[in-house]
């Protein structure tokens, strides 16, 4: 073949390898390719810890009784559990793990702006996680993954606590990193050719996440800062003994986590808009409501906070206010539930691994959604908050949403990423398992929250005892799912059968460089052949045109 | 659009319909009514839960038809067709659930006004801490919930924070509550403190709480509502119990190791009990302040002495 | 797909590798886009002090007494004359910014040591009024607050100072700075400034109002 793309320089050494060598993924890489995989990895370890620790939650709560831990090492266990995920699991596989490796790759760039700062917001989340990790032989923090003060302040676990505001210090600062990042990525580094609304959804999705972890974060940052001067000095902005208000650091908390939870789905939203049309063979449906229903979620989803903290004690203008605009992002969200279903409808469903966990997505993030909005409305939460009901609700968007999402991108992009196919047998058992251990754990902690059990507890009336049970079922299947799953990826990485560049015939770019892409991400430049979602049989002659024509001459 | 399929969509609408109200009536999820509130509670949520059970099979119906219907066949190599959009099926699909949230944002502001009914809105001075609130008009309370609303956002705007006042009427029964870990101490009038929460039913209660340590939570599952309880601040609740009996009364946040123990009873006697209970309480009280924390239930308590010690302060 | 003919393009694929993970070169593939993400960060480094202002005036707003009874008044002289060098000082530094501009290295590297000197100055008034403050760091809500607010400031203060101090080391090696390449410059001028900006709404909510 001929190059004539651009001058070859002479100057190069010849032994310059062409793909990444292994030893770079444990190295302070600068390759968005590598610092996602590094992200996924790191974070995907980090959910086998939260969900043995959520295993040790539920054997606990098999029983009435507090008798497998003592109750105080039991808040610790739950506290742990949902710092680890939400912050070492979720968070840095969507933003970190996702982004990283997808943006560049999908609006035609080599790299991202900032590779140095790249790296540095991943090797930030490591110190994060093995010092919380390391709490736990100095009694780890057990006052919730939320800390409310006074208790926070008060904590038996002094050191544990303190370890903890630091962890998050460390993973907040990381996550702030990587928004500007995606920012000036997503703005300024686009292919020329490439305008904001031929992006892939996913790249909306990272920009309007990047928006809010920008806004958001620093704010934690703050209540941390006074959380931990409260803590370790003896100030008192929270405690009221002396002064302060507790119910300041909720809202500072809150105006973060809300949030926070948009940057764990918002991400995965932007995953199910690409996995949907290579595999249902069809464009997405609305391209243009799904992006902008991404920046609506967005834009309401700083107003939105203090929902959490209705019986707070908060004056009624504010609950009334926060209210409405709770409600109000069930209509964005809406949009894209409609959307996809309305994309699939029609389409040649290849039901493989990639769209039965984007299509499990659709139907249980429904149904946590739909929870959502019972909660939104003020005098629902009022008997619901601090319930099983909440339980419920976020761990069907959180691990029914999130999660799956997660799956669907990983089952979609394993091809791309290791240039080896997973097993398609056992990634059909992996989803049945988890979907069939998703309901059975969380679905019955909708009746337990209505009926009276509060969370956060290690002894519960015994009337909660067999509905307990069958939670607790469930969570061994969960368990038990992630087997399959973990023996697949590893074993094809290494054993799986070789992919091809583009197994899914998708159209987005990054299918068009080699599977792993080469370290420089393509060779020349990348083209621009046709639209994101051109599928569809009306443009099956006019894209083949196209993509032939986009090739170099052989 | 073909006549056949309009009249086929407009049936399986119905039945829809027709499942969701029945779904909503008679869903057995929440645990008795004890209570006026409890009753205005349920028929939003039993609302609620029907709009959201209709969304729920309608895209579900979607997704399984659509798993069934067009899964690929074999040797079947082609796309489907190449629809991108259509721009008045997303009108719709945007402008219903706006309407419908709108409508479950009015009946729900509706149904909290109900359950705080006679909340006014006057004004407030806790514990010294924050400043007092200009009077509001006590005249609002005949008027449309949302005269109300335009008037408690005028009223409380120069604070941020709880909206809570300590006095309640002349027929209302006013308690004091004051929690701590792990216990629920309930002061009468008369010196009255007891473990348990007695309530005549029928008649408007007032809890007026308080926390010692740590932020705690009042909870009464079968009266369905809720109120953080706070230390340097009080806040109140009121309701009107209605039916006869003994509910838990549960601590609904996380205040420390044995959060989850601390739960008491709340008994809702008959006015006749009711009186009886209060004078033998009065005659615990006059002979020993301390003897409540022989009649808590100890099975919570894990350090006697300094609980003991600060009942005793509580209760002076 | 393009992957498939890999084999054939080595040079032209290894050149590109090394501009990859060389910084000079990489940064020579696209525009250089580190002012632009230095405002994005700006951003959320204003998030930052607008929560902990947020805080400030809740705590305020929920308080009987404001500050409370007992805490002493503050001074208003220091605190005054350390404003307008600090706002001055911006001025200052905005003269260099321009001086690059126009290729004059020297100019710019006076005004950036003006520049610093103002901002040591405006440091050295802060622990001096430290020193002298009648409350501690836990003595009430309002004095934690106020050493909080004015601490995490004076923080960023020093931060300006360490940048603008890079920026003078660099100066020194002929040829570093230009009309054409000043990225030091403009960005130790931007920071200033958002510092500045923090520090006039500081003044006004801890001091004036
Ligand atoms: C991925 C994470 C995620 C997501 C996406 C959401 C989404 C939503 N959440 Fe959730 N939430 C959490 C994670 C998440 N949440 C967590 C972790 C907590 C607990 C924190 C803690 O206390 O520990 C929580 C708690 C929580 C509360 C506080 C409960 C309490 O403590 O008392 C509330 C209350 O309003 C709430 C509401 C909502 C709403 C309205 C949405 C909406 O965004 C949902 C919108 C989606 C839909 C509505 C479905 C699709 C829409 C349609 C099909 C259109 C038609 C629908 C209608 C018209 C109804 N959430
Ligand atoms: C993304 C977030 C996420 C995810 C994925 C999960 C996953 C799970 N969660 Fe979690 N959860 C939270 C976020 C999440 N959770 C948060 C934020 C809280 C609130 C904390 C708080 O109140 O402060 C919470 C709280 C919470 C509670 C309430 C505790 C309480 O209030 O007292 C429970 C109880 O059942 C629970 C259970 C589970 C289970 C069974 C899983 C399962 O899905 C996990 C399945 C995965 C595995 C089991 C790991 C894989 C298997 C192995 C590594 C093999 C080894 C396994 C064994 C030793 C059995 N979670
Ligand atoms: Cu008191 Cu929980
Ligand atoms: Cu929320």
């Amino acid at each position: 073949m001929t190059q004539t793309l651009t001058a070859p320089q002479s100057s190069s050494p010849a032994s310059e390898p062409s793909k990444t060598p292994w030893w770079e993924f444990f190295t302070f890489s600068v390759d968005h390719k590598v610092i996602g995989i590094q992200y996924l990895v790191t974070s995907f370890t980090f959910y086998l810890i939260g969900g043995a620790l959520a295993s040790a939650v539920r054997v606990e709560l098999a029983t009435p009784d507090p008798d497998l831990v003592d109750p105080a090492f039991y808040n610790s266990l739950f506290t742990m559990h949902g710092t680890v995920m939400i912050f070492l699991w979720i968070v840095p596989a969507v933003t970190g793990g996702f982004g990283n490796y997808l943006v560049p790759l999908m609006i035609g760039a080599r790299d991202m702006a900032f590779p140095r700062l790249n790296a540095i917001a991943f090797w930030l989340t490591i110190p994060a996680g093995l010092l919380l990790m390391s709490s736990f032989f100095v009694g780890p923090a057990s006052t919730g993954w939320t800390a409310y003060p006074p208790l926070s302040i008060l904590t038996d676990e002094h050191v544990g606590q303190a370890i903890w505001i630091l962890s998050i210090l460390l993973v907040g600062t990381s996550s702030i990193l990587a928004a500007v990042n995606f920012i000036v990525t997503i703005w300024s580094m686009r292919m020329p050719e490439m305008d904001l609304f031929s992006m892939p959804l996913f790249c909306w999705a990272m920009m309007a996440t990047s928006v809010l972890a920008l806004l958001a974060t620093p704010v934690l940052a703050g209540a941390m800062v006074l959380l931990g001067f409260d803590l370790l000095i003896g100030t008192n902005f929270f405690n009221p003994t002396g002064g302060g208000d507790p119910v300041v650091y909720q809202h500072l908390f809150w105006f973060y986590s809300h949030p926070a939870v948009y940057v764990m789905i918002l991400p995965v939203f932007g995953i199910i808009s690409e996995v949907l049309p290579p595999h249902s063979r069809k464009p997405i449906f609305g391209y243009k409501a799904i992006a902008y229903s991404s920046m609506m979620i967005c834009a309401l989803g700083l107003f939105v906070w203090a929902h959490h903290m209705f019986t707070s004690g908060t004056p009624d203008w504010l609950r009334v206010f926060f209210m409405v605009a709770t409600l109000l992002v069930a209509v964005p969200t809406g949009i894209k539930v409609f959307s996809w279903v309305a994309t699939l409808w029609g389409g040649k469903l290849r039901l493989e691994s990639p769209l039965l966990f984007a299509m499990g997505f659709i139907s249980t993030f429904l149904i946590g959604g739909l929870s959502g909005v019972m909660l939104g409305s003020a005098p629902i939460d009022i008997h619901v908050h601090d319930t099983y009901f909440v339980v419920a609700h976020f761990h069907y968007v959180l691990f029914g949403g999130s999660v799956f999402g997660i799956y669907a991108g990983l089952y979609h992009w394993f091809p791309k990423m290791t240039g080896r196919m997973l097993n398609e047998f056992w990634g059909k058992v992996h989803f049945v398992l988890t979907f069939i251990g998703m309901h059975l754990t969380f679905g019955p902690m909708h009746i337990l929250g209505l009926q009276g059990m509060p969370r956060r507890v290690a002894q519960y009336d015994p009337q909660f005892a067999p509905i307990n049970v069958i939670c607790t079922i469930g969570a061994f299947v969960l368990a038990i799912s992630t087997i399959p799953f973990l023996i697949n990826a590893i074993y094809s990485w290494f054993k799986g059968d070789q992919a091809p560049d583009n197994p899914w015939d998708a159209l987005t770019l990054e299918w068009t460089t080699a599977s792993p892409p080469i370290p420089h991400n393509w060779v020349g430049d990348p083209v621009l052949a046709t639209g994101p979602y051109d599928y569809g049989e009306d443009y099956r002659l006019a894209r083949q045109q196209a993509i032939a024509d986009s090739q170099p001459a052989v | 659009m073909k006549k056949n399929n309009l009249i086929s969509i407009v049936v399986v609408l119905a039945m829809i319909a027709a499942a969701s109200v029945w779904y909503g009536r008679n869903n057995g999820l929440l645990p008795i009514a004890a209570g006026d509130e409890a009753t205005l509670y349920d028929g939003l949520f039993n609302t609620i839960l029907a709009i959201a059970f209709a969304f729920f099979i309608i895209i579900e119906g979607f997704l399984i038809y659509s798993l069934i219907k067009f899964r690929k066949r074999k040797g079947d190599e082609a796309d489907g067709p190449a629809i991108h959009e259509n721009l008045s099926l997303e009108i719709v699909w945007t402008a219903i659930p706006t309407v419908i949230v709108m409508w479950v944002a009015i009946y729900s502001f509706d149904v909290y006004t109900a359950m705080q009914g006679s909340q006014n809105l006057d004004g407030m001075a806790h514990g010294g801490m924050h400043h007092a609130v200009a009077a509001a008009d006590h005249n609002s309370h005949q008027q449309m919930p949302m005269a109300k609303a335009t008037l408690a956002s005028a009223n409380s705007d120069g604070v941020l924070m709880a909206g809570t006042i300590p006095t309640g009427g002349e027929d209302v029964v006013a308690i004091n509550v004051s929690a701590m870990q792990f216990a629920w101490i309930f002061n009468y009038p008369n010196e009255i403190a007891t473990a348990e929460l007695h309530v005549p039913v029928g008649k408007k209660v007032r809890l007026n709480m308080s926390a010692i340590d740590v932020i705690h939570a009042f909870w009464v599952p079968q009266l369905r509502i809720k109120q953080d309880v706070l230390p340097g601040r009080e806040t109140f609740l009121e309701f009107t119990p209605r039916v006869v009996g003994e509910y838990p009364v549960v601590c609904a946040e996380l205040c420390g190791s044995y959060h989850g123990g601390m739960r008491t009873t709340m008994i809702i006697d008959t006015p006749e009990d009711y009186e009886a209970w209060l004078r033998e309480q009065q005659e615990v009280a006059s002979k020993d302040t301390e003897a409540i924390v022989a009649a808590r239930p100890t099975s919570q308590m894990t350090e006697q002495e300094y609980l003991a010690g600060k009942v005793a302060t509580m209760v002076k | 797909m393009q992957g498939s003919i890999a084999t054939s393009t080595t040079n032209l694929e290894t050149a590109s590798h090394e501009a990859l993970h060389d910084a000079h070169t990489a940064h020579a593939e696209h525009p250089d886009l580190r002012v632009f993400g230095l405002i994005v960060f700006l951003i959320s480094e204003g998030m930052l002090f607008f929560g902990l202002f947020a805080a400030y005036l809740t705590f305020r707003s929920v308080a009987t007494a404001w500050p409370p009874e007992g805490t002493p008044e503050l001074e208003l002289l220091l605190p005054g004359i350390n404003t307008i060098i600090l706002v001055s000082s911006s001025f200052v530094i905005h003269q260099a910014d321009s001086a690059i501009k126009e290729n004059k290295v020297r100019a710019a590297q006076l005004w950036f040591l003006a520049t610093f000197v103002m901002g040591a100055v405006f440091i050295a008034g802060q622990i001096y009024e430290y020193q002298h403050l009648e409350f501690g760091l836990t003595t009430n809500l309002f004095a934690s607050t106020f050493y909080v607010l004015t601490g995490f400031h004076g923080l960023h203060v020093i931060i300006g100072l360490t940048l603008i101090a890079a920026v003078l080391v660099r100066s020194l090696k002929a040829g570093h700075y230009s009309n054409t390449s000043h990225f030091g410059i403009e960005a130790a001028s931007v920071y200033w400034h958002f510092v500045d900006i923090v520090w006039i709404i500081l003044f006004l909510l801890l001091y004036i109002l």
